[in-house]
């Protein structure tokens, strides 16, 4: 039996980031608002006090605060030739559950995407040809927004977060100490730079030495203490190095518990239910429309929640799964490459360059979940790719986000996984190595797509979710040619050794890469070649809004979050001006 | 006073309140879980916090095996010994409680396959679709090591894997590794030695309530202080070792002695 709820103006379906930032924005505008979380309920205090948070073993290999697959997991496969099997252990991403979700045990690494990542399709086949744009099968595309259109809703997310850092470009004129390639920012950081540690100071050293660019990345790990917009108040890092896949104890990393919940919380016209999973968006007859959604309790028990708006703002792998089973918007088919739902699902391209040091003692356990020197020169169209072969590119970091044992140690090449060698190798180097990371980026091709799968269900008898993804041609050349590049900066800091590890074969779900899943649900100028606009509203459906990576028509060289968050402000900032006073579409198709 | 660390100064209890008194036992898990969370909440007009229910974590406790039978424990002794041997540089796994935390683990949340899902079917797939087999981790554990046991008698005249010299040991450990060697009654050997050393590595490693990293010395090895909060004033002093003897969830040894 199916209990009807009392109408809401809007339902919120999950709540980490993007329904935090939108609750905010629709509350704000005085309408009555119920988020949906399928986890439960998280606070600082409660759930990773300074107490108990910095245990590796419970958060990262445990899964404490990820989603728990024994209930819900989805179907992985490289092709489609293969057959799909379950993720039955996370590993290459780890997907974030309860209140707060993935804003909980993110690093805190905040970067905008460059204004040519967001015409990916015109900008690379204007300077290097159509050829550039569809070789290896590539399905790119361009956003259908600007980085100028988006530049305030990033600067919005800055200052929610009190982001540390320093501007490369400020209104146009290039800053010392900052990215010189970056989009031009309205304001610098609301708080400075984190204060380098010794192996990311000797990287941007050698980096300069090579002619780069260095700069200290953009944190959301606090270099001062911060009071925002919202009045939340956050204080500064300690740099006790567990901030990925941990929860901040300090109050020093931004996340919705730390920028928004507390604001959002106290709001009369706003309500949280915790361990409530959507199952579906219910749509009238002609499916033009939302009427709410059904959701299920841990109790068993079903309701049907009416809300005059449905803002999918769940994980990128769950809004394109509701989307396929609520029936919402034409399924993609790589055969035909007809139909949007599932399209250009992509990923993060990764590889990195281990550096061993003799005589220098790096103490990698002062980290924080952004610290780094980043060097930005071979990223997006940054650098001229005439000849090369690959669109795209990566950032390069010396970045020591922490030095957890288990997962950390690194052993030079040749080393065995085990043994007394492994062990000599382990005490004679984790104080002398660290790891420079290549933050890649990955295009969106013909044969990479999400679907459901026809075989395996979750605990609700709902398919499953079924990825199918491999990196192409055009990856694995980038790759190669920006690991090639962090080599150099890895032999000009002089070191015992390095090693270095590519991006090698086909994806894995068994290493972690990172959880930076994008597509699927992605935005354009047409509803033949996209499934929201660019206010991320469903083309089909118009009062349903599908917020976070999932709109991204390929994933540039860079952590994704913030461009989630400003895509989510552009939404809210449109839906609150011009949706509301006459509800539609907000774009003509 | 003598070196049992339940009687020492537990400067985390006051920071988490009354939950964790007595860190490890079911009491605190019970109250909340911040996984597992509760039934189904409403939350409105304010955060919600209720006094004591701190979600401290689900150390070890009690002594001897409760998972492994005395069979089993042999094997398990023998393997991790020669996945990290003792000697002058740090402990061996052995020495660091490894096979008492492998016991703690197999025979709670992580054995029972939480965060694994086993539901079915289950073809073998490509390696990289990861783990694929029906067996929880501590089904694993017991139908590996019996399938080892079968492997090792058939292969070494009727010899059990702990009474090998330590070469012999080696050559099965990197069989199983490789997946060279085919090990009966549904086993993937190379899954199954994957996570024996992933899990030996996680009880040498990580915080000693879990029962492993006995007196944080594989800490102490390689120079990681444990469980530190605040690192500000080390940012800058670039290239200095960080003087500071490890430290856990529960403190170190030595401070209730007042010693440094």
């Amino acid at each position: 039996m199916t209990t009807t709820l009392k109408p809401v103006d809007a339902v919120l379906v999950g709540f980490g980031w993007t329904g935090a930032i939108m609750g905010q924005q629709l509350c704000d505008a005085g309408l009555s608002v119920v988020a949906l979380e399928r986890g439960p309920w998280r606070d600082t205090a409660t759930d990773f006090a300074t107490g108990f948070a910095q245990d590796e073993l419970r958060y990262m290999w445990r899964h404490h605060l990820f989603q728990n697959v024994t209930y819900d997991t989805l179907t992985i496969r490289n092709n489609s030739n293969q057959q799909a099997l379950p993720i039955r252990h996370l590993g290459a991403f780890l997907l974030g559950t309860g209140v707060g979700s993935g804003g909980v045990h993110w690093n805190g690494q905040i970067f905008r995407f460059l204004p040519s990542d967001f015409v990916t399709r015109s900008h690379n086949e204007q300077r290097y040809g159509r050829k550039a744009v569809s070789d290896y099968d590539l399905t790119v595309q361009d956003w259908g927004i600007t980085y100028d259109e988006l530049e305030r809703h990033y600067d919005a997310f800055d200052k929610l977060c009190g982001t540390s850092g320093k501007a490369g470009n400020l209104n146009g004129k290039i800053m010392p100490g900052g990215n010189p390639f970056e989009g031009p920012r309205s304001s610098e950081f609301p708080t400075p730079p984190m204060i380098q540690t010794y192996a990311p100071t000797l990287f941007g050293k050698a980096a300069a030495e090579l002619g780069r660019h260095p700069f200290p990345n953009p944190t959301g790990n606090l270099s001062q203490a911060y009071t925002n917009p919202l009045g939340a108040q956050l204080g500064a890092c300690t740099y006790c190095g567990f901030c990925e896949k941990f929860g901040c104890g300090n109050y020093s990393k931004a996340s919705p518990q730390t920028t928004v919940l507390p604001y959002l919380m106290t709001k009369p016209n706003f309500t949280l239910r915790t361990e409530c999973e959507v199952l579906r968006v219910e749509l009238t007859g002609d499916r033009k429309r939302a009427t709410g959604v059904t959701y299920v309790n841990s109790a068993g028990e079903e309701f049907f929640q009416p809300a005059e708006m449905v803002i999918l703002s769940a994980y990128v792998l769950q809004n394109v799964r509701l989307l396929l089973l609520s029936g919402i918007g034409k399924p993609y088919d790589p055969a035909t490459g007809e139909g949007v739902v599932g399209k250009n699902y992509a990923y993060q391209t990764m590889s990195s360059v281990n550096v061993f040091f003799e005589d220098k003692i790096l103490n990698p356990f002062i980290g924080a979940g952004a610290l780094a020197t980043v060097i930005d020169d071979f990223n997006g169209d940054n650098f001229d790719h005439s000849g090369l072969g690959f669109i795209g590119g990566a950032y390069i970091a010396g970045m020591v986000t922490g030095g957890r044992p288990i997962e950390m140690i690194y052993t030079p090449e040749g080393t065995p996984d085990w043994g007394l060698q492994w062990k000599h190798a382990a005490a004679r180097n984790y104080l002398r190595s660290f790891s420079i990371v290549v933050h890649g980026s990955c295009m969106s091709h013909r044969g990479n797509y999400l679907d459901l799968d026809p075989t395996y269900q979750d605990i609700h008898g709902r398919p499953m979710l079924r990825m199918t993804f491999d990196f192409s041609d055009n990856e694995h050349k980038m790759s190669d040619f920006l690991t090639d590049r962090a080599a150099e900066v890895a032999r000009a800091m002089n070191p015992r050794e390095i090693k270095v590890n590519r991006r090698k074969g086909s994806f894995s779900v068994v290493p972690y890469q990172t959880t930076h899943n994008t597509g699927g649900a992605i935005m354009g100028t047409t509803p033949r070649d996209s499934v929201v606009n660019k206010y991320l509203q469903v083309w089909d459906v118009p009062n349903v809004f599908s917020m976070g990576s999932g709109a991204f028509p390929q994933n540039a060289g860079y952590n994704p979050t913030g461009t989630v968050a400003a895509l989510t402000y552009h939404a809210a900032r449109e839906i609150v001006s011009r949706y509301l006073r006459s509800p539609g579409p907000l774009v003509q198709s | 006073m003598g070196n049992n660390s339940d009687a020492h100064f537990d400067r985390r209890r006051f920071l988490v309140g009354g939950a964790v008194a007595g860190i490890g036992s079911v009491a605190a898990a019970v109250l909340h879980d911040g996984e597992l969370g509760a039934p189904p909440q409403t939350l409105r007009g304010a955060v919600p916090w209720v006094e004591g229910t701190a979600d401290a974590p689900p150390g070890a406790s009690g002594t001897g095996y409760v998972f492994f039978a005395p069979a089993e424990a042999l094997f398990i002794e023998a393997a991790v010994a020669r996945l990290i041997p003792n000697d002058d540089v740090g402990p061996g796994a052995v020495e660091a409680g490894v096979p008492y935390f492998l016991d703690r683990q197999l025979a709670g949340r992580f054995g029972q396959g939480d965060h694994y899902f086993l539901g079915g079917p289950w073809p073998k797939g490509t390696p990289e679709q990861g783990y694929q087999s029906r067996f929880s981790p501590a089904q694993l554990y017991r139908a590996a090591i019996a399938a080892i046991g079968k492997y090792v008698g058939s292969t070494f005249n009727g010899v059990a894997f702990h009474q090998l010299p330590a070469a012999d040991q080696d050559t099965v450990l990197k069989g199983l590794e490789s997946g060279d060697i085919k090990l009966d009654d549904g086993v993937d050997a190379k899954a199954f030695f994957g996570m024996v050393l992933q899990n030996t590595k996680e009880g040498y490693f990580s915080d000693p309530i879990y029962g492993g990293n006995k007196d944080m010395a594989a800490w102490k090895m390689i120079g990681f202080p444990g469980a530190h909060y605040d690192y500000k004033e080390w940012v800058t002093r670039h290239g200095e070792r960080v003087p500071f003897a490890p430290v856990g969830f529960k403190g170190r040894p030595g401070w209730t002695e007042g010693q440094t």
